[in-house]
């Protein structure tokens, strides 16, 4: 079967269940392909041999009730693994083997599944476009030198190019929705608090929240089940009842109400994007919701709050990087010496940036002008949401202000690659669950996303607005593997 | 008399700044790279500066979007003989103990 690879996670968990394909064949599929497309750059460890081993292991005694049964899957390598090397996308974590798993990726593998490999991915997950990765830019399969998105590029580029069937990633501002949107796939980040964030390298723990990737949105609710669950390893984690979120998945949602905030539609918004969100609408309307025109007044100030109120946590979280317990280290003179070298010559340029932005705003004498400021603009952020939802059952959005650009066209400029969030971070700061799913083309041909926030832990919504849009458009990706030689 | 108008204010970050945020970062910093941050640190807190628009003197804070309280839990002890796993990682070890440059003279 040489299109093992092109087919969903439904359609594989089905082949694997009535025993058309098995683990082995489908892991080897995965593996062949994966091997073959090294010139993507997605992988940061392979792990290609031990999950053959595991799949001929799972094939002789298969157990066939499971969610996940015998499915490879690569993860972002933000997550621990045992005994598998994690890096965060940093030279500083170049030599760290987890001797612990994270929740998430356990969760994963008590459901049948096999670890492939970890998926390159921005230092720390801080970047919009995978370029501050240690391990180098990864490749967007749709065209050659375009960026995949970030932070979870290699997860993106990996679902889109078809190297995992499915994958998970964290968004703290848009990790998983801007890429999923430059790669013309399907990403949900769930509310906070529904999945662990145990054993994820923490960048800024009030606003991470790992997801899943996938092709389609059934695959996605699917993945969301194994993911979601509350642990007493994570102090922030949520103990509510969790939906069956694909037995209760359908298309109908007449009678749901929209919001589309007038403030979403930014200055300069290409009009191909502008079009794209009309488009929505219109998908929206013909599958029997409401359109409700709705203000988030405080939008336009969620990107510099994001700016304060993450790297501050960053700077906190990542002080733990000293080159004493753990990671790279740099000889020095004396200890402070030696941690100063290490810092420096462990940490990438931007992950550097955004610990001093985030050590001066919580610096003597500015935490009050800065970090609580921001903290009091979060508020009426969240309050924005507050009120809009009492009005509304979801909201929809651009995912992002422009397609995927070329790799290299906005690494001299921070703020314009801050500015690729601007439609995702208001909803890590309120912790609200949003979904991006492919909608579109521009004029190259590079995928466009349209984005659904929901209510908290309302992630059933999400995905049935999601599902019944998803049907409508029937989107298309364009690639042609031009990577494969 | 010099009224500040804070709604127009915008601090400007200079190298004896950034030197001084790299100190409390340990983090080192050579001349270029921190002509370098002056300016980035510079454009991103000109952009940040946007919020000084906002009056927000009667706004609570925000700092958790989780609305919960925190679980309690028995305080028993759940793992042991975590040394060796603990030590596995650490850049130079030297059997029990992690190691660092000679602190005292």
């Amino acid at each position: 079967m040489s299109d093992i690879t092109k087919q969903s996670l439904s359609e594989l968990i089905k082949n694997i269940k009535d025993k058309k394909l098995s683990s082995t064949e489908v892991t080897k599929a995965f593996v062949e392909r994966s091997e073959k497309s090294k010139e993507l750059n997605v992988y940061v460890t392979e792990d290609f041999s031990a999950a053959i081993d595991k799949a001929k292991k799972f094939d002789k005694n298969p157990n066939l009730d499971l969610k996940l049964p015998g499915i490879p899957i690569a993860v972002k390598d933000l997550f621990c693994t045992k005994n598998v090397k994690t890096t965060a996308g940093s030279k500083i974590l170049n030599n760290f083997t987890p001797t612990y798993e994270s929740t998430v990726t356990q969760n994963i593998w008590d459901e049948g599944a096999i670890l492939l490999g970890k998926l390159n991915c921005d230092e720390f997950a801080m970047g919009s476009s995978n370029e501050t990765s240690f391990f180098g830019c990864v490749q967007n399969p749709i065209d050659k030198d375009l960026v995949p998105g970030g932070s979870s590029g290699g997860s993106s580029s990996a679902v889109a190019a078809q190297l995992t069937p499915i994958t998970i990633g964290t968004d703290t501002g848009g990790s998983i929705r801007q890429p999923a949107s430059f790669t013309g796939i399907v990403g949900l980040k769930p509310t906070y608090g529904s999945c662990s964030r145990y054993g994820i390298v923490a960048f800024a723990s009030s606003l991470d929240q790992a997801g899943p990737m996938a092709q389609n949105v059934r695959d996605c609710a699917l993945l969301l089940e194994v993911i979601s669950s509350y642990d007493e390893k994570d102090s922030t984690s949520i103990d509510f009842k969790r939906n069956n979120y694909v037995k209760e998945l359908t298309n109908n949602i007449k009678g749901k109400k929209i919001g589309i905030p007038k403030e979403y539609r930014v200055d300069g918004m290409p009009k191909e994007i502008e079009d794209l969100w009309k488009k929505g609408i219109d998908y929206v309307k013909d599958c029997g919701a409401a359109i409700i025109d709705i203000s988030l007044p405080h939008t336009n100030y969620a990107l510099p709050t994001y700016y304060i109120v993450a790297p501050a946590e960053a700077s906190s979280n990542l002080a733990r990087y000293d080159g004493v317990k753990y990671g790279f280290r740099a000889d020095g003179e004396n200890l402070i010496d030696m941690y100063e070298k290490t810092r420096s010559e462990g940490f990438g340029a931007e992950v550097q940036r955004r610990i001093m932005i985030g050590t001066y705003v919580l610096s003597s004498g500015y935490y009050d002008a800065y970090y609580l400021k921001a903290q009091k603009v979060r508020k009426l952020i969240k309050n924005d949401f507050d009120e809009a939802y009492k009005k509304v059952d979801a909201i929809l959005t651009p995912s992002t202000p422009s397609s995927a650009f070329k790799i290299g066209e906005k690494t001299n400029d921070p703020v314009s690659m801050y500015l690729n969030d601007i439609f995702t971070v208001p909803v890590n700061l309120s912790g609200l669950p949003g979904i991006s799913i492919p909608a579109g083309h521009d004029t190259n041909g590079y995928p466009l996303g349209l984005q659904i926030i929901g209510k908290a832990f309302d992630e059933q919504n999400l995905l049935n607005i999601a599902y019944a849009m998803e049907e409508k458009i029937n989107f298309k990706n364009k690639i042609t593997d031009w990577w494969i030689k | 008399m010099i009224v500040c108008d804070i709604f127009n204010y915008h601090m400007s970050i200079d190298l004896k700044t950034i030197k001084h945020i790299s100190k409390l970062s340990r983090i080192s910093v050579d001349e270029k790279k921190a002509e370098k941050l002056v300016g980035d640190l510079n454009s991103i807190f000109e952009f940040i500066e946007k919020l000084n628009e906002l009056k927000t003197d009667n706004v609570q804070p925000l700092t958790s979007v989780a609305e919960t309280t925190l679980k309690l839990r028995d305080d028993k002890v759940k793992s042991k003989n975590l040394r060796e796993q603990i030590i596995k990682n650490s850049p130079q070890e030297n059997e029990d103990y992690f190691v660092v440059p000679k602190v005292i003279e």
